[in-house]
């Protein structure tokens, strides 16, 4: 058993080795040590997570029954809404915007008694790869804090990579919960859109956006989707899935592996020759490995960036220094008001992206750029409808490198898009898609390796993960020395 | 020149659904600043609109009561703008895929006014300029409108005016809307253009906005009109143009030109789903709706034969129609109804909207009683009406007012004997009489009426007077 995970807490707490309050405690021990490095956490929570955990060690101590997440000490990406908590999205815009009502998300941890440690760093407003964009200065790898921990929910991979949190809830755009996980060497799954309710999270791109955990197996993800995953009154667009753990270790004979060859171009070696041994992987579990090409996996950068664009351009139209978040001290009138708190309230990616979706959705351009993404991204969803007809899961690298350094200038905004490129398309349509580590790269950075399902197919692609991950853990799997391993 | 109107309608309605289109927050009127709010409707970052199934509902019956086409497939779009009274910078609304498409609403003359489509929307906040600042108050924010657009097919003013009402009484009938145009529930933006008569080409058009009142469309359509045609006349271009209405200065003045027209960036809102409404539904709303007052209006003229002047005053307003319709069930004429509340009850309830509340201080059951016992022959038209007078003032049914001794008529004797005790004594009136002056005979019927207690046939009493009289003279 490894240690860290939601199962041995549980284990630790059910056999009273260890109390709650210690077991925070503990974390909050580790965060007051290591934050400084990592710049994971942007706040934490100290009296709320000590008397969660308090009330907790009652109900133990009571011979109450609890629930598998009930005393995990956890930690949530600062774009999700907590009801009397700062919810920042990591902007200047939202620096000291507290929200009067929780997500559903968070709703639903809290009644299943998890222990909230703080809020998580992330690229502002969801914006970026790298953690970078924060406002309060990017999250770093803990397994080299020279390098970036990724993004945008880059906290969050820090925080559970470098052991200050049992598991973290993240949100997923274009890869924002797969990438920084893939970095950071944990476990991230970005469920279907759809199967977890957005109530609560603050928008990006709305018909991208989906919440998903990060932590140190694949059982926990499952355990974590299962406790998040409903069909809320609060988000028309939210279905709920079926629990996943029922599945895990079902057995893979005879099942179907695609691998799309466009996944593969561009990569590194090391990557590449990591994610072709987990394909050996699932031949040794019997399962068959198909080929395919998807040559509309090109245009998965340009349609995500054009859509996702548009809809922020018009999802942080709300930012107007009127009723809420950064306001300018002095202005003349109105527009100026509006306009000055909103040119200094936001970062420049934050701006350069709305101002790409303003021009794409503007008259005279938006057959061109934004209706033509929308005809492309139909072409997408078809393609990997056609393919899951003939396999049961895809596999595929998660990003085509590993961790870089910090403050790494990229050329232009479009190569720092290039880490988005394996990511985007299972945003594009709806998949759920998990990155598991896959082994480290010759400068011993983690690499991940991204299985990708069909809508609503949580449960295939979770077994999946797992048994990769049961044969391969010893090896793909390094423990950090830092935080808490209780 | 002469010119002709063309001229077309935006129309706002706001529904009367009790909660808000995207949250359950109250839809009602007033209310102390920013309390019927949410997280929802002030847009909170995070937050995801709902849509209110009623709001659907609704506006499908209005589509049905204007004899729209029911999309089974429709959408809700972004609309973006920014402006304080609109929390999210984009209201949401419906683009290319209205909920109803296709329909029309038909003039007294009648024309038809086809309506392009109607779409479902939210209502903005509203802005509060006082103590020298100003304010957003976001309890209208999320209250359901329709939008009823109709075809630039409106040729007068009259026209306008009549097609508004319509419209007014259709939701009000159906229920999905009280359209109070004092509380802004009903308004419309008028687009109005002019042409040389008899030319087929559409000039260029001006638009004026927020009308919700009829006497200010008229006087702005009034004053539009002349001074588009001045223009024309002066050999100048009419610029297409978004229009204000001043009230105290009656003149349009521009709020934007074309060039600046607002580009709304219109796309699909992803936080919402397809809407689908199938035929089930389509028809059960179907047949929850009334009939309809221009149905009801035919059906007066036609089957009760009621002049079209007394239809449409007992079907302007549903109260009225269903009290009408309650009182002359079992009648066999039911004209007499209707002369009864056009001729009496009318005088109580003398402002539209007392007309529109109808509340009577008898019930329909008692009027038709009333009628009923006239039908029987047991008592006489002018009995009938007193009676009725003394109901409405008491609010109580006949048999509080009218004896059985009361009822019946008079045999012949007693009316003779009647007759010549009147003419006995008043000489003066029979003298007047026979001097030409045929209203003399009034004050010699008045006293066989009330001394028979009403009880003798009016007709009749006048012939045997006029008998009496020739034969004495």
């Amino acid at each position: 058993m490894i240690k860290g995970t939601i199962k041995t807490i549980n284990e630790l707490l059910s056999t009273k080795q260890l109390s709650c309050v210690e077991l925070t405690q503990q974390y909050l021990d580790a965060i007051a040590r290591h934050n400084d490095t990592l710049n994971a956490y942007v706040k934490v929570t100290p009296e709320l997570a000590l008397s969660s955990a308090k009330k907790i060690d009652e109900k133990i101590a009571a011979g109450i029954p609890l629930g598998p997440l009930a005393g995990v000490p956890m930690t949530l990406k600062d774009n999700i809404s907590t009801k009397g908590i700062e919810t920042t999205c990591c902007s200047k815009m939202l620096e000291n915007y507290v929200p009067i009502y929780d997500a559903t998300v968070w709703e639903l941890l809290q009644n299943q008694g998890a222990v909230l440690l703080g809020k998580t760093n992330m690229d502002e407003f969801a914006m970026g790869s790298t953690c970078e964009t924060s406002y309060f200065g990017g999250a770093k790898n803990p397994h080299n804090t020279g390098c970036v921990a990724g993004g945008s929910s880059g906290g969050g991979a820090s925080a559970v990579g470098g052991n200050l949190a049992a598991f973290a809830l993240g949100s997923d755009t274009g890869g924002s919960i797969r990438q920084p996980a893939s970095f950071c060497g944990v476990v991230g799954f970005k469920p279907t859109y759809g199967s977890v309710s957005r109530y609560g999270l603050i928008a990006f791109a709305s018909s991208f956006d989906q919440i998903g955990p990060i932590t140190t197996t694949v059982e926990d993800a499952a355990m974590v989707f299962d406790a998040i995953s409903l069909k809320d009154a609060h988000d028309s667009t939210s279905q709920g899935c079926d629990p996943t753990v029922p599945y895990l270790g079902d057995s893979l004979k005879g099942r179907t592996v695609g691998v799309i060859k466009e996944y593969f171009e561009g990569i590194g070696d090391d990557i590449n020759d990591a994610v072709h041994k987990a394909i050996q992987v699932y031949r040794s579990l019997g399962a068959e490995v198909k080929e395919f090409s998807m040559p509309e996996i090109h245009y998965g950068l340009p349609v995500y960036y054009i859509l996702a664009c548009a809809e922020a351009s018009s999802n942080l139209g709300r930012y107007d220094g009127i009723r809420y978040g950064y306001k300018v001290p002095h202005y003349n009138d109105i527009n100026e008001m509006i306009c000055r708190t909103r040119s200094e309230g936001f970062g420049e990616e934050v701006k350069h992206r709305i101002l790409l979706g303003t021009y794409v959705l503007s008259a005279g351009y938006y057959d061109a750029f934004y209706k033509k993404a929308q005809s492309v991204r139909g072409k997408i969803v078809a393609s990997f409808e056609e393919i899951f007809r003939s396999c049961d899961f895809i596999v595929a690298p998660t990003v085509p490198m590993t961790a870089f350094e910090s403050g790494h200038k990229q050329q232009s905004a479009t190569e720092n898009y290039l880490t988005d490129i394996c990511t985007v398309p299972v945003n594009i349509a709806g998949l759920p898609a998990i990155s598991v580590p896959c082994g480290f790269d010759k400068g011993g950075m983690p690499i991940g390796l991204q299985i990708i399902g069909q809508r609503f197919d949580e449960a295939t692609v979770l077994n999946a993960a797992y048994q990769y991950e049961a044969m391969t853990r010893e090896n793909a799997f390094k423990v950090v020395e830092m935080g808490v391993r209780p | 020149m002469n010119y002709e109107i063309v001229c077309g309608l935006e129309t706002h309605v706001e529904l009367s659904t009790k909660t808000k289109i995207f949250c359950g927050c109250t839809t009602e009127f007033g209310g102390e600043q920013n309390t019927h709010c949410c997280p929802v409707c002030i847009g909170l970052p995070g937050t995801l609109p709902i849509l209110n199934k009623q709001v659907v509902e609704f506006a499908v019956k209005a589509g049905l009561a204007t004899h729209c086409e029911i999309a089974p497939i429709s959408k809700m779009d972004r609309k973006n703008y920014c402006y304080p009274d609109l929390p999210k910078a984009y209201q949401i609304s419906q683009f290319d895929m209205p909920l109803c498409k296709n329909g029309y609403v038909k003039l007294d003359n009648g024309r038809k006014i086809r309506i392009n489509h109607i779409h479902i929307e939210e209502d903005a906040g509203k802005l509060v300029h006082q103590k020298g600042g100003t304010y957003v108050d976001y309890n209208r924010g999320g209250v359901p409108l329709i939008e009823i657009v109709s075809e630039p097919d409106i040729r007068s003013i009259e026209e306008a005016r009549e097609y508004m009402e319509k419209l007014q009484s259709i939701m009000r009938y159906i229920g999905v809307s009280d359209c109070r145009m004092q509380e802004g529930s009903v308004r419309s933006d008028v687009n109005i253009s002019l042409r040389p008569m008899g030319s087929e080409e559409y000039g260029t058009r001006t638009e004026i906005k927020n009308m919700n009142s009829y006497t200010f469309m008229e006087r702005a359509m009034r004053y539009e009109i002349e001074r588009q045609s001045d223009l024309l006349d002066s050999g100048k271009k009419v610029e297409q143009e978004t229009l204000r209405y001043i009230v105290e200065e009656d003149r349009t003045e521009s709020m934007r030109g074309k060039e600046d027209a607002n580009d709304y960036r219109y796309f699909r809102e992803p936080d919402l789903v397809t809407i689908s409404v199938d035929k089930e539904t389509v028809e059960r709303l179907a047949a929850e709706l009334p009939e309809l007052p221009d149905a009801k209006m035919e059906r007066y003229v036609s089957e009760i034969g009621l002049s079209e002047t007394d239809a449409a005053l007992l079907t302007k307003y549903r109260r009225i129609a269903e009290y009408f319709e309650a009182a002359s069930d079992g009648v066999q004429n039911k004209k007499t109804v209707a002369n009864c509340i056009i001729g009496q009850v009318f005088r109580r309830v003398e402002t539209e909207a007392e007309k529109e509340a109808f509340a009577i201080s008898i019930p329909p059951e008692y009027l038709r009683d009333l009628v009923l016992l006239l039908e029987s022959g047991k008592i006489k038209n002018n009995l009938m009406k007193s009676t009725l007078e003394k109901m409405l003032d008491e609010g109580k049914p006949y048999t509080a007012f009218i004896s059985e001794s009361d009822m019946g008529g008079i045999d012949e004797e007693t009316l003779k004997k009647l007759c010549s005790e009147s003419i006995a004594n008043s000489p003066n009136a029979v003298a007047d009489y026979l001097g030409g002056k045929e209203k003399a005979l009034k004050s010699l019927l008045g006293y066989v009426m009330k001394n028979s207690r009403g009880k003798a046939d009016a007709k009749e009493a006048e012939a045997c007077l006029k008998a009496l009289i020739q034969e004495n003279a």
